[in-house]
Parts: C-alpha cells; structure tokens; sequence
C-alpha cells in the first residue's frame, strides 16, 4: 500500500518533469527567459520564399529566414555576449490578455492596443522604460532612434494621471479605420462617412464590427456628423482637443442615443463581423464593410489577384486612429535588470528598420518606425510597394513627410506614385496628412463608463423579450392547454384502472 | 504475494482526481462568483439582475426557442428514417446508416462553412432569415445525434413483441402507437438530451452563418470580455440549472413511460 503511493508519486513527478519541457543547462550563466506576447500572426515567422527577397534601391536586402525572435536570440548574444531565450506566445483580443494577465499569466514584454495600454498604465501595471532607452546616441536604440516623430509627439502628447504614454510604450505597428467598399456598387461620396451603415440604399449589404468599441464610435460620428463637419469646428485652435472629446463622449444621455442608434443599425445591415468581412467582400456578399486600415490593405491585394476592384474610404466626420505597443509588465520583470534590458533591447530590435520592413510585409500594418536621415530603408520599402512605375502616365505628388520627419512640406519625403492610388492601398497604408488631422484616439473609459457602453453592447445584441410577436405567445399558450390536458387525461384514466 | 495489488475502489483514484480539478473546483469558483459583485460582497442582485431585464429574459427565450424548435425538426426528420433503417431488410443498411452518419467526421467549422455558401446560392441574402438560417445549421450539425439512439433502440426491438401485437388484431398503424413508438421512447428522449442541450450553447454556429443576436453561451462570452465575471457566471449557473431540470424531468419520464409500456404490453 505504502510502496504503491511511492510508486504512484514518482510516476507523477517524472510525468511533470517531462511535460514541463525544462531544459537544465550545464552551463555556468543562467540564459535570460524573456515572455513575450503579442497578437496572433504580428511578428515575421521567416520562411520566406527565395523570390519574396526585397531588393531596395539603397542597397538593402531584405529576406526573412527565421522568426525574428530567434533572430533577435542570436543578435544579442553577439551584441551583448549573453544567451537569452524567447518564449513567444500569443493573445486574441485585449480583453483577453488583460484577463490572462489578471489571472497569473505573466509576461514580461506586452503588445496591446492603445486603450489597454492606458488601462495598464492607470492601474499602475507597467514600468516605465529607462533612460537609456531614449538615448540617441547609442547606435543600438534602434526605436529611438527610428521611430516616426509623429507617433512619437502621439504617445507624448497623451497622458494618463499626468503620465504620458511615451514613458511606458513603444509604437508597434498603427492605422485607422473607416469603410471598404466596392466602387462598382458605392460611390466614394456614400463610402465616405459613418452614416453608410444606416444608409438604406444598402440594406443588408454592408457590416459593421464585432466589438463595442469600434461600433460605439461609428454610432458617435453619425449623432455627431452636424458638430463634426461644421466649418467653425474645423477651424478651431483647438480643434483636436475637442474632436478627440467628441469622440469620447460617454455621457449617458450619448450612451442611450447610441444604443438606440446601433438598435436601428442592426436592421439595416449585413452582420457584425471581426475577420469574415474581407472575405465577404471579395465573394460579393457585401458591398461595404468596417475596416481597419491593415485588413483593408489586405482585402485590396486579395481582389486585385482576383481583378476585382475594391477601395477604402475614410469617413469625413472623424477617423479612430489606433496603434499597439509593447509595454513591459511590472510582475514580469520584477525589478530584474538583465531582463528589463533583454525587453528593451527586443523591442529594440523590432526597430531595426530591416526587421520593421520584414513585419509590415509579413503582416500588412503599418510600422511605427519611419527611421531616419541616414537610413531610409522604410521610405524606399514604400517607394518598392508603391512608387510610380517609369512608363505610368498619371503620377501624383504624395507627401508623407509628417510621419517620416515631422514636417509635411519636407521635399525628401514626397512619393512620386500613380494617381489611381488615392483610396487605395498607399491611401490606406500611409492616410495623407489632412486625413491624420481628422484622426481621434478612442482613449479608455473608467470604470462606471466602461460598464455603461458594454451593458449597452449587450443590449443591442440581445433579444428583447418585448419583440416575441403575439402568435408565438398564443402557440406557447395552446400547446401548454394541450400538454396539461394530456397529463391530466392520462393520470385519470390511470385511476379508472385502479 | 500480491503486495501490489490495487483494491477495486483505487481505480477511481484518477477519475476521482480529474472530478475534483476540473468538475468540482470549476464549478465551486462559478457559484462564488456568481454571488459577489465586484467588490467581493455576497449579492442576489446578478440573479434578480438576469430576471428583470427585458434584454437577457429574451436571450433565454431566443435560445430557448432556437433549442425547441432545432430539436423538433431533427426528430421529425430522424424518427422516420431511423424506422425504416431499423426495419427494413435491407442488406446495406450499415452503408446507408454511415451515410447518415458521414458528416460527423468532417470538421464541424468546415460544414456549416460550406452550408453558409450553399444558402447563400439558395437565399441570396443571408441577413434576411437569421433565425431560419440557425435552425437549419442547427439540424445539419445535430441530426446525427437524433438518429443514432433512435436507431439503436428500434434495432433492438424484439420482433416476436409486434408479432404478438399482429395475432391479437392490431393493424400496422396501432401496432406502431401501442408497441413500436413507446418502446422507442427512451431513444428519442436520449436523442433530445444530446440535441438540446448542445443547441441551446452553440453559438458558433450563430456567429457563422451572420446571425448577430446573442444566445445563453455568447452573453457569457460577453460579459467575460467585458471583466464581468460575476454576471457571467451567473448565466452558466442559471444555465446549468435548466440542463439539471430537464436532465431529470427527462430522466424521470422515460424509466416511468418504458416501464409503463413494457408492463402494458407484457401484463
């Protein structure tokens, strides 16, 4: 009996040792374990074929062989001669990486989206990134040294409890959203504005997203499209301040306008969707979708091996601009400075512009990183993607100077493209600046109010009791006489036998 | 000698194991949270909360009404061909049945895919008819389930029983009422066990075929997103007391309406 238990414990912790997957190494250092996690499918995995190699004109060639956290293993044992080991794992949404983190899943580097990164900072979950991170001079701070200076006066300018977002994250990759549609079917002028998705002409042809946040804010650029588009308002001093608190209302008077908005919604479109969209549009099931800038760029590449047309839109009341970030966790790091400087140096290292070229063509988003005077790898991969062919006759001027150097008449930075790319995939990879203007960040919502705007989700996507039409009710009754009548039928006829 | 040797009730050890971790301790946290709020106090309000709300009421109903209806029209279309699967001489018969059987293996996603494609080419428009749209995925995926019990219970009919039936004068029509349809009754109630109950959760196949409205299991999800727990987890409490209901009312029904029939048809 005794040896038995014995037997049964040691089976037991052979079987752990043995799934665990741990490695014991002889050696005499310890390599340094960095968690990392991030969205699916949003870092370069290699495998590249021999002929996606990217040939840029400065010289650079680009080809992705490995997963970049492999390639970052091997980069900082011959920068910084110590081994250091990526464990690399993935979350589906934010609330599911908060729920993860809430419940002892610890990481130590992160990758969420704006909002969430907000909520981590309020709650006092991060750890800012150190001075040494920002310094410019060494040549190994790849982020600072190549972010773009728009997303970087971004991150400054937004605060939390008078901490700004600049101290605790660095820029992943970023976009907007506004409406796919297929210009055989939708003008640019209904294309161009929320109130598409209550536009009858498409009845049951166009979707909206999946998730509150992003039909919340379609819901406020139609109640507030008068405000929005009014001439004084646009040219207000201080017109991104107010936009940006139009387009955070949480009132609750604007909450159950907007509910009552999304309930007529609901009837006039397709569905609400989070991936099927693109595939959706390009089969011709709908005409008009909700999309985010990086999918939207997608979808067109798709429809374009297909010969069919699709375009992107930015609606003229507002646009959400968002991004994601890594962020390093406080229980993760746990003041442990090999570590925290393992996470700097990877996010580092995602600011190579190589390795920001690798991602944004693996994953189709926009990079945060612009780089700089001395290394233009990231415009030149933009000129390779979009630059205007010798023999093309219609060619346009496209400054995107604001996100390469902060200065949008800056003559370095103006793309000679085909005309025809204006609401196509340039358009939508790198908006134009007077779009960027129109531009608000959904910030995150305290608690009250994040409580509001989700139970007015919940609302609007569940069935009201009061809708059962009457017949229903009436069928309910007679087939409840039925079966009583039945019962009762039964049980008397059951005492005359006895 | 046998120094080793396991007593009976040891064998349970594993199982009793996997019970506790995974069953009990999971349901132990459902009903903890089910019974605070946010500040860890101990409420009612998530309960009374769920019952005076228009919104969940009629989620309830919606999926109570998915979960009707999907089982009535899988045992409509199940029973008859179980029966003539069941007593037909037929020499193939396993080959038919399999063929019944056959979507069971493909991947479930996969299906209602390729049946979202073929409504499509039939309704043009999905968006118009949601709910018909859920009840025919529904029936896709679960009418397997339905014939399967039903089959084997018909199979296993004793034939001399409606022999018998034939000698004392009852035609094909009373002989399948008072002998073959009561006898198969414990089949079909396992059959509805395994339709409506699943079909009552399933919002996946909602959620494929572009029906948007929510039914019990993704206003669960919902309020998990939403770092709701505690109404979350009052729905699954709620739900797990209707499956608890039912399995026993539909428990009690078919050893009371089995015994009944064979004490009928033998006394």
């Amino acid at each position: 009996m005794e040896k038995s238990r014995i037997i049964l414990g040691l089976a037991a912790t052979s079987a752990l040792c043995f799934f665990s997957g741990q490695t014991i190494y002889a050696g005499e250092e310890e390599p340094i374990v960095l968690r990392v996690c991030s969205w699916e499918e949003y870092i370069d995995l290699g495998e590249w074929d021999a002929e996606e190699t990217i040939e840029l004109d400065n010289g650079t060639v680009i080809y992705g062989e490995n997963p970049l956290y492999e390639d970052f293993e091997d980069w900082y044992r011959e920068t910084y001669g110590r081994e250091v080991r990526v464990e690399y794992s993935c979350f589906g949404t934010n609330e599911d990486l908060y729920n993860q983190l809430n419940m002892g899943d610890t990481y130590d580097l992160v990758c969420p989206s704006e909002y969430m990164i907000m909520k981590l900072i309020a709650e006092d979950k991060l750890i800012p990134y150190s001075d040494n991170f920002y310094d410019q001079k060494n040549t190994n701070n790849f982020y600072i040294r190549n972010v773009s200076p728009y997303i970087q006066k971004t991150l400054e300018m937004n605060q939390i409890n008078g901490k700004s977002w600049s101290q605790y994250a660095a820029g992943y990759m970023w976009g907007i959203t506004g409406v796919l549609y297929n210009p055989a079917l939708v003008t640019e002028e209904e294309a161009a504005t929320w109130e598409i998705f209550g536009n009858p002409k498409f009845n049951r042809q166009i979707t909206l997203k999946d998730n509150v946040r992003d039909s919340y804010f379609a819901a406020l650029g139609i109640l507030k499209a008068d405000e929005l588009t009014d001439e004084t308002l646009l040219h207000a001093a201080n017109y991104s301040e107010q936009l940006a608190d139009a387009m955070n209302d949480v009132r609750p008077e604007t909450i159950a306008q907007a509910q009552e908005l999304l309930n007529q919604l609901m009837d006039n479109v397709y569905s609400l969707e989070t991936d099927s969209g693109k595939a959706d549009m390009i089969t011709g099931k709908i005409v008009a979708n909700y999309q985010w800038s990086g999918d939207a760029v997608y979808a067109m590449d798709q429809a374009d091996e297909d010969d069919f047309e699709l375009r992107f839109a930015v609606p003229k009341e507002s646009t959400n601009l968002w991004f994601d970030g890594w962020v390093m966790l406080k229980n993760g790091i746990c003041e442990d400075t090999d570590k925290q400087h393992a996470a700097e140096a990877f996010v580092n290292f995602m600011s190579r512009t190589d390795n920001a070229v690798r991602n944004m063509y693996y994953i189709g988003y926009t990079s945060s990183i612009a780089g700089n005077a001395q290394d233009n790898t990231i415009y030149e991969y933009m000129k390779w993607c979009y630059g205007a062919e010798d023999e093309e006759e219609d060619i346009m001027d496209y400054p995107v100077g604001y996100f390469f150097s902060g200065d949008n008449s800056d003559k370095n930075y103006v793309l000679q493209s085909a005309s025809s790319q204006i609401g196509r995939q340039l358009y939508s990879q790198y908006p134009p600046q007077e779009i960027i203007e129109r531009a608000a960040i959904m910030r995150y919502f305290d608690a009250d109010a994040n409580k509001a705007i989700n139970q007015m989700w919940i609302n609007v996507r569940c069935f009201n009791i009061a809708d059962v039409p009457m017949g229903i009710w009436i069928a309910l009754l007679v087939v409840l006489l039925v079966l009583v009548w039945m019962r009762f039928r039964k049980s008397s006829s059951k005492m005359l036998h006895l | 000698m046998n120094r080793f040797r396991f007593q009976r009730s040891q064998l349970c050890i594993p199982y009793g194991l996997f019970l506790v971790c995974f069953v009990l301790a999971p349901l132990v946290v459902i009903i903890y949270y089910a019974f605070t709020n946010g500040q860890g106090q101990f409420t009612f309000e998530n309960l009374t909360g769920f019952f005076s709300s228009p919104n969940t009421i009629g989620t309830l109903a919606y999926s109570l009404g998915i979960a009707v209806s999907t089982t009535c029209v899988c045992l409509l279309l199940a029973y008859p061909i179980a029966y003539i699967l069941a007593r037909s001489k037929m020499k193939h018969k396993a080959v038919i049945l399999m063929v019944f059987v056959m979507p069971m293996w493909i991947n479930f996603t996969l299906r209602i895919t390729a049946l979202k494609e073929i409504l499509t080419v039939i309704e043009g428009n999905l968006a118009y008819h949601p709910f018909l749209n859920t009840l025919i995925g529904m029936t896709y995926d679960f009418l397997p389930f339905m014939i399967l019990p039903i089959y084997t219970t018909l199979l296993k009919l004793d034939n001399s029983l409606l022999e018998a039936a034939a000698d004392l004068g009852a035609d094909t029509i009373q002989t399948f009422l008072k002998v073959t349809f009561p006898l198969s009754i414990p089949g079909i109630i396992s059959g509805i066990v395994m339709v409506f109950l699943p079909s009552m959760t399933n919002y996946v196949v909602l959620d494929m075929l572009y029906n948007s409205t929510y039914i019990m299991g993704s206003l669960i999800g919902a309020y998990f997103s939403a770092y709701d727990w505690h109404n979350g987890s009052m729905i699954a409490l709620i739900l797990l007391v209707i499956i608890l209901v039912f399995t026993l009312f539909t428990n009690r029904y078919s050893d009371e309406d089995a015994g009944s029939s064979r004490g009928g048809v033998l006394g």
